[in-house]
């Protein structure tokens, strides 16, 4: 008996030291990010867990696309080939406008602004916490991926990346309660910030109830704050509620990108200089 | 019955086993129901062989599940420390016990062990809008019996004391 009681007084030592350490860790990291280096250390452990789970998925895609008969795959090419032919000339009417841009720019600042640098990554199948807006990706230092670099799909935004190993990297959506974005409205030219209320959609804050804000205007990056360059979709105003006793507007937006459901996303690198 | 510190590896795999189940992708209307596949191991082993795994050990899984979650780093560490304490509280008892009164407290251990994790979300702003916290729970207590009986037959067949 004695023994018991002894291993008994241990094991509740233990949980009264150790919950003390969870609450002083769960504190400091969640206001400054002293433990950044610790959590890249653990992702040594974890990064063979991530690859193994998203393997078989991987490989059942690929197996669909190697056994998928030729006659599918020359219609897939077909569309492609004439996607690309469409995009190409609507490119060619941006280049001369960036062009265009670009000189007249030139004429006003002498800093000019490079083209953007992108590197295509794609999203691993892996889960985070369903609390919290969170993708992980399978690009990581080792391809060039840092910290705060802004995320896009084919139609708007997706997020900014918020930790980053070796081989992958972590990224926050747009509609994560913490992911905070300088947006313009399209339409007026009205900055504001967006807020991810946790779910599918965004909150537009410091909207005062008089705007001139309809439903269906689009947002679109600011460039303020110097994360993300301006004139990415971010998403289409849904709901407007203007209470006259409250200074702002309760305003929702629905993102433009295809948040959960995009494949293949697109990191933009900062420009060389 | 020879002590054997060996086959850590096995007790180790098992936990792998189990963190990999943690992320792995379900349909969106299953998530709420994703059982809380680390705590349930936790759990047997606490049961099984409560000098070798504890609360340490159930801090440290917890701590890996929260860099693979993203979670803040000691979230689910406190959650599954603390289930590991109450599991070694009554591992005697649990172990005489018939399967569904077994589930019955595997069911309260999970629930409770939630409790932190729910009240640090709601300090970090998304607090539970409804009962859906609850479905983990529910969908490990239907899993225990089968946990049970598989981790049993993978420790009698490797012999691991």
């Amino acid at each position: 008996m004695h023994q018991l009681f002894e291993q008994r007084a241990s094991a509740t030592t233990r949980i009264i030291l150790l919950s003390i350490a969870s609450i002083v860790l769960m504190t400091v990291d969640h206001r400054w990010h002293y433990l950044d280096r610790v959590r890249a250390s653990l992702n040594v452990v974890i990064a063979p867990i991530r690859y193994v789970v998203s393997f078989p998925i991987a490989t059942a895609e690929w197996l669909s696309y190697t056994l998928s008969n030729q006659q599918q795959l020359l219609e897939e090419n077909r569309r492609l080939k004439e996607n690309n032919f469409v995009l190409n000339v609507r490119l060619q009417r941006f280049d001369e406008l960036q062009q265009e841009n670009l000189r007249l720019r030139s004429l006003i600042e002498p800093a000019q602004r490079f083209p953007e640098r992108t590197l295509l990554a794609g999203v691993m199948d892996v889960e985070m916490d369903p609390y919290l807006r969170r993708i992980v990706l399978n690009k990581g230092s080792h391809q060039g991926v840092s910290v705060g670099m802004p995320v896009l799909d084919a139609l708007g935004v997706i997020g900014k990346t918020i930790s980053v190993d070796v081989l992958s990297s972590v990224v926050m959506l747009v509609t994560d309660v913490d992911h905070m974005l300088p947006v313009q409205i399209k339409r007026t030219g009205h900055h504001t910030v967006t807020a991810g209320n946790g779910k599918e959609s965004l909150n537009v804050l410091y909207l005062p109830v008089t705007t001139d804000v309809v439903v269906g205007d689009e947002l679109v990056t600011s460039g303020i704050g110097g994360v993300f360059p301006a004139g990415y979709a971010v998403g289409v105003i849904t709901k407007i509620q203007r209470d006259t006793g409250k200074p702002f507007a309760i305003i929702e937006a629905k993102p433009t990108a295809l948040l959960n459901r995009s494949r293949d996303v697109l990191l933009l690198l900062p420009p060389k200089s | 019955m020879t002590h054997s510190p060996q086959h850590s590896w096995a007790i180790i795999a098992t936990f792998g086993l189990s963190l990999m189940l943690v992320v792995m992708p379900l349909p969106s209307w299953a998530l709420a129901w994703r059982p809380e596949w680390t705590t349930l191991v936790l759990i047997y082993w606490c049961m099984a062989l409560p000098h070798r795994v504890g609360v340490a050990s159930g801090w440290g899984v917890g701590l890996i599940q929260d860099v693979l979650t993203g979670t803040l780093l000691g979230q689910q560490a406190l959650s599954l420390a603390l289930s590991a304490y109450m599991t070694l509280q009554i591992h005697r008892r649990l172990r005489i016990y018939p399967i569904y009164q077994q589930m019955l407290i595997i069911f309260f251990i999970v629930v409770i062990s939630e409790l932190p994790n729910l009240w640090v979300r709601g300090l970090q702003g998304h607090p539970p809008q409804n009962i859906e916290f609850i479905y983990s729970s529910v969908s490990s207590l239907i899993l225990w019996p089968w946990i049970f009986t598989g981790l049993r037959m993978w420790r009698r067949a490797l012999q691991i004391s």
